[in-house]
């Protein structure tokens, strides 16, 4: 694990002057993610905001070799560059000394739903990869529309608050564990919020043979309803009010990397009060929500601690 | 028959055999596979080719046909040579990567074994599929038999990765009447047939380039034009490039290529145009019409896109009667996509014989020589009595007679 001031001197391979939203949790999950290894790296990227705010031709905002194909098939895509590389060097194109990461990026959207068999194709073939998915809880580069990864109870356009509506009416896919089930060697839930974890974890992915994933909460203050400058504070309280837990799965044995102690640990009424998508569950009408995310949250947490240091897979 | 000046190998090959021979011999740095009938054999020659060492390419055993496409694409512009195969409904699921593949200026080459598209589900062929996709921008070239595909495989590569190209190519070949059917193949020397399609060195790479570059970027409305109009100006490239591989092919293999081939034609009052395995059967109706003293010919196309209007006119302007057949309907429209083409491209001409289109064989429905020699005579009938010119019909269907 490099210190902040050895990964303050690493390149920026996704530079300035995007034009990501200010306060965008991608970008931040970017630079974290690609701080994880100083090899050189091949960026795919799904359709979503990451890739239409870092690449409006004649720009590109990538100093990596960058590919995007399509919403559904960012694994896929880079799994064919993965492949070439591996023939390229057979055929002594591609020197055999050289070592070359690929990841795979797509957001929410783009791996809970549309290309989770893209995802999984891939997983399975074990292709040497890493995939990213920078999670904003719903499709936001539309238009902030309901994905399987949106919490319940927000509200999005898809699924909004109303007078006959708590906003989304199911719980979120627990894509970690899906992807862990494919008894990959690394998979890793994080925030944004605590970039040592990420970054170590990231350093980890890369370094695995084989796939890799990473599901990094990424926070949206457009389509969440919160201040600019508060992604970093709400990744963090995500995972305070263990709404979203940190932890890995390697080699099949679970662990949590951040064990929230009871003492610290905040309410989830404060995590779904600092986001307006959550507003409408403080108003009368709503009553009994909270607790039941509470309760929800906590039987999980409870279930997470079971979990910790035993082989699951 | 022939004078190859390469020594070939004669041997008893199915298309799908054919296709994988042309494969092997290629040996591509990446193929994509998934399995879908009729395709699928294709694909299981190759994967051996593969397991047993005959070829240095890495499988990429993929979930789905979007994930084939997907992963050929990633693989091409990373700078390898890359291919796969699919049939049908498989390119249907493709599609949406289909055009990407064209917009990127990727040159692969993908065997399409033609099949029906769904639906109702049917496995046997007509051209749905490949024509479904005709302005996918990718090159078009159709085979009539098992020695075809494997020429055009070979010739595909050369043509797509032509600098001035640059576009991908489906070679198509009749679902099971070609892709099944055991027929004599010459294949050619492995070093002649490398030596032919040469080494692969991009100059644009994921992983080959010297500067890292950025592939499939968000293009609005102040470029997309201009690239779309690249993509143009690669077809009409394509339409000399296709020309010049096809003759070069012929002096090397004996075997020369364009955009067609004419049956008996120059001399025909009363011609056909038909694309893939029915052309065979044609050719023997010419003969056995002919020995009759029936002025007849055949125009099989083998390249539909580029279209080759202009020379096909010149090919059949001389006709009095002309019937094109349709291996695929394009629902709504008037008559085939064959047909629709081929009647517009005469559209500026004074002298042009009259026309008429139908659409046949949809499913694997079977057309033999008595139904073809049916249909030049309703191309006589046409002329003489002027009924039918300008119409499309289907063929062959209960209800239709």
């Amino acid at each position: 694990m490099p210190t902040l001031k050895e990964m303050s001197h690493r390149p920026e391979r996704l530079t300035g002057g995007h034009r990501l939203c200010a306060g965008c949790g991608a970008s931040i999950a970017v630079r974290q993610v690609l701080q994880g290894t100083t090899e050189d790296v091949v960026v795919g990227c799904a359709t979503g905001c990451l890739e239409v705010a870092t690449t409006i031709y004649p720009f590109t905002a990538w100093k990596t070799p960058f590919i995007h194909n399509a919403f559904e098939n960012s694994a896929a895509t880079i799994s064919g560059v993965e492949s070439a590389f591996r023939t390229l060097q057979r055929k002594g194109k591609i020197p055999m000394s050289k070592d070359v990461k690929f990841v795979a990026w797509g957001g929410d959207g783009g791996t809970y739903d549309i290309g989770i068999q893209s995802l999984s194709g891939a997983l399975e073939r074990g292709h040497n990869m890493v995939y990213v998915c920078y999670d904003n809880e719903a499709y936001m580069n539309t238009g902030i529309q309901r994905s399987s990864a949106t919490p319940l109870c927000a509200s999005t356009n898809t699924a909004p608050a109303g007078s006959c509506s708590v906003g989304k009416a199911q719980f979120r896919k627990d894509l970690t564990m899906v992807v862990a089930a494919h008894h990959i060697p690394y998979a890793a839930q994080a925030s944004i919020g605590f970039w040592n974890d990420l970054v170590k974890k990231a350093e980890k992915a890369f370094a695995v043979e084989g796939p890799a994933f990473l599901l990094v909460l990424a926070p949206c203050p457009r389509g969440w309803g919160f201040p600019n400058d508060k992604a970093v504070e709400i990744g963090k309280l995500a995972v305070d009010t263990c709404f979203w837990p940190l932890y890995e799965v390697e080699n099949g044995v679970f662990r949590l990397t951040r064990k929230v102690p009871d003492a610290k640990k905040k309410p989830v009424e404060e995590w779904l009060r600092s986001q307006t998508r959550f507003s409408h569950l403080f108003k009368p009408g709503c009553e009994g929500w909270v607790e039941k995310i509470q309760k929800h949250t906590d039987e999980e947490w409870a279930r997470y601690l079971e979990m910790d240091g035993k082989k699951i897979f | 028959m022939l004078s190859a000046p390469v020594k070939t190998i004669r041997m008893a090959l199915t298309g799908n055999d054919a296709g994988a021979e042309a494969m092997r011999q290629i040996d591509p740095d990446v193929a994509a596979v998934f399995p879908i009938t009729p395709q699928t054999e294709l694909m299981h020659a190759f994967a051996a080719f593969v397991a047993n060492g005959k070829v240095s390419t890495e499988l990429v055993t993929v979930e789905s046909e979007h994930s084939a496409m997907s992963a050929t694409v990633g693989a091409s512009a990373a700078g390898a040579r890359a291919m796969t195969a699919t049939s049908a409904n498989g390119l249907a699921l493709m599609w949406e990567i289909v055009y990407i593949a064209a917009s990127l200026r990727l040159p692969i080459v993908m065997p399409v074994i033609n099949r029906a598209l769904s639906g109702p589900i049917n496995i046997h062929c007509d051209h749905s599929d490949m024509m479904g996709c005709r302005d996918s921008g990718w090159i078009q070239i159709y085979s009539e038999n098992s020695q075809e595909e494997y020429d055009n495989i070979i010739q595909a590569v050369r043509i797509a990765e032509h600098p001035d190209v640059l576009l991908p190519v489906m070679v198509g070949s009749d679902g099971f009447i070609i892709s099944h059917a055991m027929e004599v193949v010459d294949i050619y020397p492995d070093e002649d047939v490398k030596k032919f399609v040469g080494d692969y060195n991009p100059k644009y790479g994921l992983l080959t380039g010297k500067d890292p570059m950025t592939v499939g970027p968000l293009d609005l409305q102040d470029y997309y034009m201009e690239h779309k109009r690249q993509q143009a100006e690669a077809m009409k490239n394509a339409r000399k490039v296709i020309l010049e591989v096809g003759k070069e092919f012929g002096s090397k293999f004996g075997r020369t290529y364009g955009y067609f081939d004419t049956y008996k034609l120059e001399d025909a009052e009363y011609g056909m145009v038909a694309i893939g395995s029915t052309a065979g059967t044609a050719k023997v109706t010419v003969d056995r019409m002919r020995e009759k003293g029936e002025k007849v010919g055949l125009l099989k196309l083998r390249v539909f896109r580029p279209f080759p209007g202009a020379e096909l006119v010149h090919a059949l302007k001389h006709l009095k009667g002309l019937t094109v057949l349709d291996r695929s309907d394009s629902f709504g429209a008037e008559g085939g996509p064959l047909f629709n083409e081929l009647r517009a491209s005469f559209n500026e001409e004074t002298h042009k014989p009259l026309i008429r289109n139908f659409i046949y064989g949809l499913g694997g429905r079977d057309i033999n020589l008595e139904d073809l020699e049916n249909l030049f005579r309703k191309t006589m009938d046409m002329v003489k009595t002027g009924e039918g010119a300008g119409s499309s019909q289907y063929y062959g269907a209960r209800g239709d007679e």
